[in-house]
């Protein structure tokens, strides 16, 4: 493959979660509720169909960002990326909640050129000197999205989970890593930091490859952002919302396309 | 000085007139090939399956390569979340090194620790239990407080839990 060839997969890899046919992205820790002196947990980074099997291509870690219990950054250790899947340590010096999370934003823009199609993917900032203006039949979008999940060392805060006020987000009113089978969780949904009602949310069970059915839990945001979620079963659980609007941040971009992929897990009573 | 000793004598025996509560925590025997003693907890939680005392938390004491026995104190998945998270370990009177099979006493008084902030009404008994390479069970027995009446109560166990009995005596 040339360069340019990789580049393409990799904005190819990283659209496809932004796209209808999406593949899922996640976030898979080793352990969500820690009790050790000295805790480390390591995290799967991938983007599958299956949940949660690496089988398809890793989920890059270039805007990997990490939030500790006091809400400074924390640095991954340990980063490593293969052909199926990333992967990552944490070490939770800190008592308290971690947010990991993944978030890729930026635009893309297709036109024509000389007759040949062209295409380009980057920031807001880049846009307007590397895209030409004038090009012809040319197609903006804008996207953001979200792929994290949340780990707890020791008594559970919530520094770490308020909104960072940017995209599809989702924040706790049931403390993330407080999940027990048969409980009801609930949880708000925001966009740009405010209450997003109506959104459609899905809620599938981790071991798709030994069942039949997704199994997957479908609910919508209430006037509030409100979800609500009765866990059948203790294990790992993949949220997913996806949605679209016009707030975009640049003229020539329609759309703004807004994802948002959530591990959490359940554990038994 | 005669006074003040009749007084250290009636304090002194003011507690076996006191209502206490025995149980009873028995830790079966089972055949593994590899065998580690439980990590056990024993609490008491009320209406809303809050801990309303911490009455024992038995795990590894000792350091290993891993670090100290609190790595696995969270898969007593119940107690972590309802107490364990909050508390910094080791917990005075309460944790304590895990013990082997058999039966084991623990007997509290009312008016004393931990029973002391008790207020009436109706709580139950929790036992968590957890081994390594093993299985997790979690019994519990309710009862009503202060105690009104002589009961024996109990809970058996299937897996990681024996006959756990609840002795209250007014």
């Amino acid at each position: 493959m040339t360069t340019a060839h990789k580049l393409f997969a990799i904005a190819v890899a990283l659209a496809l979660p932004l796209s209808a046919q999406a593949h899922k992205t996640w976030l898979l820790p080793s352990e969500t509720v820690l009790s050790a002196e000295d805790p480390w947990i390591t995290v799967d980074a991938a983007v599958s169909n299956d949940l949660f099997y690496f089988n398809h291509v890793p989920l890059r870690l270039e805007s990997l960002a990490i939030t500790g219990p006091d809400g400074s950054a924390v640095n991954a250790e340990n980063t490593a990326t293969g052909k199926y899947r990333s992967t990552f340590d944490v070490h939770l010096t800190t008592p308290g909640t971690y947010r990991i999370a993944v978030v890729n934003a930026g635009l893309f823009a297709n036109w024509e050129e000389d007759g040949k199609p062209k295409r380009w993917r980057g920031s807001v900032e880049k846009f307007a000197s590397e895209v030409p203006k004038d090009a012809s039949k040319l197609s903006v979008s804008q996207s953001v999205g979200r792929t994290e999940t949340f780990v707890t060392a020791g008594r559970p805060n919530d520094t770490a989970l308020t909104s960072s006020g940017v995209g599809l987000e989702l924040v706790p009113v049931t403390h993330p890593n407080d999940l027990f089978a048969g409980e009801k969780a609930t949880f708000k949904l925001l966009i740009d930091g405010k209450p997003a009602p109506g959104l459609d949310v899905e809620v599938i069970p981790d071991g798709i490859r030994y069942r039949q059915q997704q199994n997957e839990i479908k609910t919508t945001s209430d006037k509030d952002g409100l979800i609500s979620v009765t866990w059948p079963a203790a294990g790992r659980y993949w949220l997913h919302s996806d949605t679209e609007d016009d707030k975009t941040s640049v003229a020539a971009a329609s759309k703004r396309r807004l994802s948002y992929s959530l591990t959490l897990e359940v554990l038994p009573q | 000085m005669r006074v003040c000793w009749l007084f250290i004598l009636l304090l002194s025996t003011s507690p076996v007139m006191a209502a206490d509560m025995g149980i009873t925590v028995q830790i079966p025997r089972i055949d593994a090939a590899e065998y580690h003693r439980p990590y056990v907890a024993v609490w008491i939680e009320d209406g809303n399956q809050a801990v309303a005392a911490n009455l024992a938390v038995w795990y590894q004491q000792k350091d290993t390569k891993e670090g100290a026995g609190s790595k696995w104190l969270a898969d007593l998945r119940q107690w972590w979340r309802r107490s364990g998270r909050e508390q910094s370990l080791p917990i005075d009177g309460v944790s304590g090194a895990t013990r082997p099979v058999g039966q084991h006493q623990l007997r509290f008084e009312s008016g004393k620790p931990p029973l002391a902030s008790l207020k009436p009404g109706s709580y139950q008994l929790v036992v968590e239990a957890v081994r390594e390479v093993g299985g997790r069970e979690l019994l519990k027995i309710p009862f009503d407080w202060p105690i009104s009446e002589t009961r024996h109560l109990d809970a058996k166990g299937q897996h990681e839990l024996g006959q756990i009995t609840l002795d209250l005596n007014p």
